[in-house]
């Protein structure tokens, strides 16, 4: 892994599409990963682009929410796992061991699949990020904790309501909550692992304006089950199929005229 | 083809129903037998003991007069032995709880150590008394001390605290620490920030009913030589002292009548703390268990 790391980073790729002068934020080059024996990610390559959404799609148990949590070594919670490979964050390869996962952490945030609030007040759980980076000052925290909301569209429906438990919001409003409890640390990239699964259709749509919003200063990858909602809301759409990268482009392209069969296959609903 | 008879089923169902009720008398029976049991319990004891009652009895020393007789030794004894039992056994409890569950990798050594943390809520107590007559009496000369017992006792329901610390932080929702380790947090950031507020009432309550157990225990702190006959008060960790069971234990072996009521008196007083400790582990929980 050592040679691999100091070897400069690939960009001849045959599935990648021109990178019109975009700026890379996470590249990926001959990624592999194991739950024990068995191998949940095959030789990924892949670049994403700054500001923009990239969605990741494909059927369950195909590897993109393995990918994802492996972007910010979320997935290293998981004791079995075993990693081989780079990701260059910004340039620097966050696979090596010396890289601080919880610095990686405040840079790459992640919005999980179930909204998952603290048992605590909707205050305190947007400034919960803040809090444990040592920000003490209460008007900063307030002015975080503000904006935060603010950004995730929710601050005028719990602006009254601040220091009453999160828990008393609705599945949709919990999990704007979360985006902003991850906005408040002011990630440059956010993760996003099919943050809509458990919403209903009004509470989604909700979200997927957020997204489109919050692409204009975050580098977004969602992973989806829908393809509709990556239709509607990326850049660029990933197809993962059995732990591998099948194809990578523009999502009108990936829609319209995909390249592989399988991928064609998949988005006209043919398996999956 | 049908395969079901309506009118089969419904001569059947005569049989059913009547199965039914009659195992549901049964199990209320059941119920109601260990009921009696409790009330007839109750009764014995509280006529027994409630014209010993008095305010002097929890101020009088024992003595060789049943009228001037107290628990006033033992009430203190039992309240020191939670003072040193107490925080021993939940700091040394807990901490190897928040170890085991969030720091210690899965090996055969883990599992070794929780299949013997295990075994040990298992051991007969007075295993226990033995180990603390070895260990605390006698290798490190603390004598039969208050501290010595108060040792003993916390080594005795360590494992219990251990189990319930464990059981309370495994019943931590994982996502929420995933949030915290999502925006960065240490692993003691999130075991101070996440885990311990969610599982501190599961902790505690397990902590207040392993220390009314020990409240109860006679036999480790007779094999450790408390002593039965006291009429002082601790006044150090090193002082000799006796405990309520034991006191309770000793006036049921005296040939007189009088000492009988009086172990019923000491038998409330030791109910009223033990129904007071279990109330505030209820307490607890109950409140904060409405959280979730």
């Amino acid at each position: 892994m050592n040679t691999l790391m100091k070897s400069k980073p690939l960009n001849q790729n045959p599935i990648q599409p021109k990178q019109e002068h975009k700026k890379t934020v996470i590249e990926v080059n001959r990624l592999n990963l194991w739950y024990g024996e068995d191998q949940a990610l095959k030789d990924i390559h892949m670049n994403i682009p700054e500001n923009k959404a990239t969605a990741i799609i494909g059927p369950s148990g195909c590897g993109k929410s393995t990918f994802i949590k492996t972007l910010n070594r979320m997935v290293e919670l998981i004791p079995t796992v075993k990693i081989t490979g780079n990701i260059f964050y910004r340039e620097k390869n966050i696979l090596d061991p010396k890289y601080r996962v919880e610095e990686l952490r405040t840079r790459v945030g992640m919005v999980f699949q179930k909204p998952n609030p603290f048992p605590k007040s909707i205050y305190e759980n947007v400034a919960y990020g803040p809090k444990i980076h040592g920000i003490k000052k209460k008007k900063i925290l307030d002015e975080i904790v503000e904006k935060s909301l603010r950004d995730a569209a929710i601050w005028n429906e719990v602006k009254d309501r601040l220091h009453e438990n999160a828990y008393g919001l609705s599945g949709g409003q919990q999990q704007r909550l979360c985006i902003a409890r991850c906005l408040a640390i002011e990630p440059d990239v956010i993760l996003m692992d099919e943050p809509t699964s458990a919403l209903d259709p009004i509470s989604t749509l909700k979200v997927e304006e957020l997204v489109k919003k919050l692409k204009e200063n975050y580098s977004i990858i969602i992973v989806t089950h829908n393809m509709q909602q990556a239709a509607r809301i990326s850049d660029q759409t990933a197809f993962f199929l059995n732990g591998e990268l099948v194809e990578m482009d523009h999502t009108s392209k990936v829609f319209s005229n995909p390249r592989d069969k399988r991928t064609e296959d998949y988005i006209t609903g043919r398996f999956g | 083809m049908h395969f079901i008879n309506r009118e089969t089923i419904q001569k059947q169902t005569k049989k059913r129903m009547a199965v039914n009720h009659l195992l549901k008398t049964l199990f209320f029976a059941a119920t109601m037998f260990s009921l009696l049991v409790l009330a007839v319990l109750f009764y014995r004891i509280f006529t027994q003991g409630f014209e010993h009652l008095s305010f002097d009895f929890l101020t009088n020393f024992a003595s060789r007069k049943p009228e001037e007789a107290g628990i006033k030794a033992a009430l203190y004894g039992t309240i020191w032995l939670m003072a040193i039992t107490g925080p021993i056994s939940i700091v040394l409890g807990i901490g190897s709880a928040i170890y085991l569950e969030m720091y210690a990798k899965q090996s055969r050594f883990t599992r070794f150590i929780q299949t013997n943390i295990s075994n040990l809520a298992g051991v007969p107590s007075i295993v226990f008394g033995l180990l603390g007559l070895t260990v605390f009496v006698r290798m490190l000369e603390m004598g039969r001390s208050v501290l010595a017992g108060g040792l003993t006792m916390s080594l005795l329901i360590l494992p219990i605290i251990v189990v319930a610390a464990q059981e309370a932080i495994r019943a931590v929702p994982q996502e929420l620490q995933e949030a915290s380790y999502g925006m960065g947090a240490t692993k003691w950031q999130t075991i101070w920030r996440v885990v311990l507020p969610a599982a501190l009432p599961g902790m505690m309550t397990g902590s207040i009913l392993a220390l009314s157990r020990a409240v109860g225990e006679t036999a480790p702190l007779i094999v450790i030589g408390a002593l039965s006959y006291v009429a002082f008060v601790p006044d150090s960790i090193w002082s000799g002292f006796t405990v309520m069971p034991i006191q309770i234990y000793n006036w049921t072996g005296r040939p007189q009548e009088a000492f009988h009521d009086i172990a019923a008196a000491g038998i409330i007083v030791l109910l009223a703390l033990l129904i007071l400790m279990n109330s505030i582990a209820v307490f607890i929980r109950n409140k904060f268990s409405k959280r979730h």
